[in-house]
């Protein structure tokens, strides 16, 4: 299908942009030295592999306006070229709207759920090829090229945060090349993190003036997200599982 | 060390009409198993009835019932080599036979499921080590050659005296390699109906049972088919055989759900299994444990049945259903479970997260499933047309010198 918004990426195009991204282990080559602003990111150096440095994390405040959330799963969508199936057991899901109720209290809370780029992902772990993969920054990455489509990391995963494509996809974004046959999720839009801006989804929030989602590098004790993760206690979805999720919940 | 083997071994003729017949529909299921590959293919996994939920369906079910079927297909030449049974050297080159083919067929349907099987050769040439999926792949291939070499081993006479250690070889592979395939399941921390270290020697007990239960449907029906001979004293070894391996893999299955009902928090998959998992719960008690335990072992240790072949044939074929209801209950109903994300809260979403999930078979992989059998089954029946694989006789005097000495045959 064919818009002004969607134009068709032509086949040349997404593989020039896939060798891109690979060729700086998951980076968009930016000019040399330029600062972009953005939630405390700094743009990668062209060429300059991501590193230990940098932790990026999110911190998501489950007690934020339920708006919100469904302007973060649309950001998503429009950025990454995902969503518009009427088949919600086979479309891919990069990010949702998970509701819990305590059955002890009754209590309710509803928030979104995606990759949770954990420090020891266990769909890392179980991919056969090293399709699955976690840059040294801590964000967890599908390599489609290398991606075989045997969905172990779907099994694997304690978040259900993957989706595998059945069928032919249709408007691709140049920077987020998919594939039918393939596994995705979300990708803290690293295409945008190494030009040193937000994620699409916080990027939104800001602009109605939420902090629902705060992104940031948790190794940075000065950034806004490592503030708030200091000043308050957070949850992390399976904390007991020991995977080290690099998204905190907060209100939970 | 193992001496020469004085077995006599013949091609079958392989001319009559029933052989042909059976080569022709054999072949005509294998090739609609790859046409249904193509199909999903070509369509995507939207033809089949697997979602984002239930990642793996038919096509794991009968991959993975072959593949352990395959390493239990290998334990008659192993209680020959290893073991020094003797009874069960007549059969050591059929087995390794059976067990190449088994494993060639679950292989073909595993990798014919993948979203991207064009990807085969990234598989062999890329690999992450620290994923199980990786050391099968070594696991699966090693495989083949350590019985390639076992059965060229117990072959070629000359080699006869290395069989013990190419068998013994081959012994220490296999189980490491339903080990590997048991550990798919038993690595995944996540899922409450897997992550449980004993699925590994279940899985090996598992394969011990369909693995024989194969072998004695396809000696009766070889031997019946061509005429041969076939005395009791091997199928009535092979039936207290069978017997014990399905004590032994029961054994392991209860030793699972009793240790997941001790934990309170294996409390919810364990009521989904074992009382209120619908379709999963009816596999499980109807087909894993009165059609695939009690009723075969019945039939085997009765003596009413027990020394018929239609009442261990019959056991067989129910070894061999009930074990296909144990994989599909341990794949598609660990699966259908939902994960718990949220201890202690009820859970919903868009993506059907805290709520059992659906899943109907379609055709294209159900075909598929069928094609791997077939092509298993092709392979095994070639075979035997072509290769020195099947002894003349297996009455009980060609099987056990001793009663050929004091006369007694079957």
């Amino acid at each position: 299908m064919t818009d002004a918004k969607n134009p068709v990426i032509t086949e040349e195009k997404i593989d020039i942009e896939r060798r891109r991204l690979l060729a700086s282990g998951g980076a968009m080559a930016i000019a040399s030295g330029v600062i972009l602003y953005g939630a405390g990111a700094s743009a990668r150096e062209k060429g300059q592999p991501a590193t230990s440095a940098q932790r990026w994390g999110m911190l998501i405040d489950t007690n934020a306006d339920q708006s919100d959330w469904d302007t973060a799963i649309n950001a998503c969508k429009q950025e990454q070229g995902w969503g518009g199936g009427n088949n919600p057991a086979i479309d891919p899901q990069w990010i949702r709207k998970v509701s819990i109720k305590n059955k002890t209290t009754g209590a309710e809370a509803t928030f979104p759920v995606m990759c949770q780029h954990c420090a020891n992902p266990p769909c890392v772990d179980v991919c056969p090829t090293g399709a699955s993969m976690k840059r040294a920054d801590g964000i967890v990455l599908v390599d489609k090229h290398i991606c075989i489509g045997c969905r172990y990391c779907m099994m694997a995963c304690p978040f259900s945060a993957r989706s595998f494509v059945h069928e032919p996809v249709h408007n691709q974004r140049p920077h987020m090349p998919r594939g039918m046959g393939t596994v995705e999720s979300c990708t803290m839009c690293v295409h945008r993190v190494d030009k040193g801006q937000s994620p699409a989804c916080v990027e939104a929030l800001e602009a109605k003036g939420s902090k629902a989602i705060i992104f940031g590098d948790l190794n940075d004790p000065d950034s806004e997200i490592s503030r708030a993760v200091s000043a308050h206690v957070t949850r992390r979805i399976r904390e007991d599982l020991g995977v080290e999720p690099g998204l905190h919940y907060s209100g939970i | 060390m193992a001496g020469v083997d004085k077995t006599t071994y013949k091609e079958i003729a392989g001319n009559g009409g029933d052989y042909l017949s059976l080569i022709g529909w054999l072949g005509v299921f294998a090739a609609a198993g790859i046409g249904s590959a193509f199909y999903m293919e070509t369509k995507g996994h939207i033809v089949s009835g697997m979602t984002n939920q239930i990642v793996w369906g038919m096509p794991h079910v009968f991959a993975v019932f072959l593949i352990i079927a395959a390493s239990g297909a290998l334990n008659i030449a192993s209680m020959s080599s290893v073991f020094g049974k003797k009874i069960y050297k007549p059969l050591g080159r059929l087995s390794a036979i059976m067990a190449i083919a088994l494993l060639a067929g679950g292989l073909m349907v595993l990798v014919l499921d993948l979203g991207r099987p064009d990807r085969l050769d990234v598989a062999m040439l890329k690999q992450n080590f620290k994923s199980i999926f990786a050391w099968n792949i070594y696991l699966y291939s090693g495989f083949f050659g350590v019985v390639i070499v076992y059965l060229w081993m117990m072959m070629e006479r000359r080699f006869n005296k290395y069989s013990t250690i190419a068998g013994t070889f081959a012994f220490i592979w296999r189980l490491a390699l339903t080990t590997g395939t048991g550990s798919i399941f038993g690595f995944l921390m996540a899922r409450p109906g897997y992550d449980a270290a004993i699925m590994a020697p279940m899985f090996i007990a598992m394969s011990f049972a369909f693995g024989l239960a194969i072998k004695i449907l396809f000696v009766t029906s070889a031997y019946r088919a061509t005429k041969r001979p076939l005395g009791d004293k091997l199928l009535f070894k092979m039936r207290n055989l069978l017997g014990i391996f399905i004590a032994a893999a029961l054994y392991f299955s209860v030793a699972h759900h009793l240790t997941n009902l001790y934990a309170a928090e294996h409390s919810g998959v364990e009521r989904f299994i074992l009382l209120d998992g619908g379709i999963y719960t009816m596999l499980f008690w109807v087909g894993q444990i009165l059609l695939g335990a009690i009723i075969p072992m019945t039939l085997l240790f009765h003596p009413a049945t027990n020394k018929s072949c239609q009442g261990i044939n019959a056991a067989s074929m129910l070894v061999i259903l009930g074990g296909i209801a144990q994989v599909y209950v341990i794949i598609i109903g660990g699966q259908a479970y939902p994960l718990e994300m949220f201890p202690g809260f009820e859970v919903t979403s868009s993506f059907f997260d805290g709520s059992v999930h659906h899943y109907a078979p379609t055709l294209p992989e159900i075909v598929l499933g069928l094609g791997g059998i077939s092509v298993a089954l092709l392979i095994m029946s070639i075979a035997v047309k072509y290769l020195p694989i099947l002894p003349a006789s297996l009455s009980d005097a060609a099987v056990d010198p001793a009663d050929a000495a004091t006369g007694k045959d079957a």
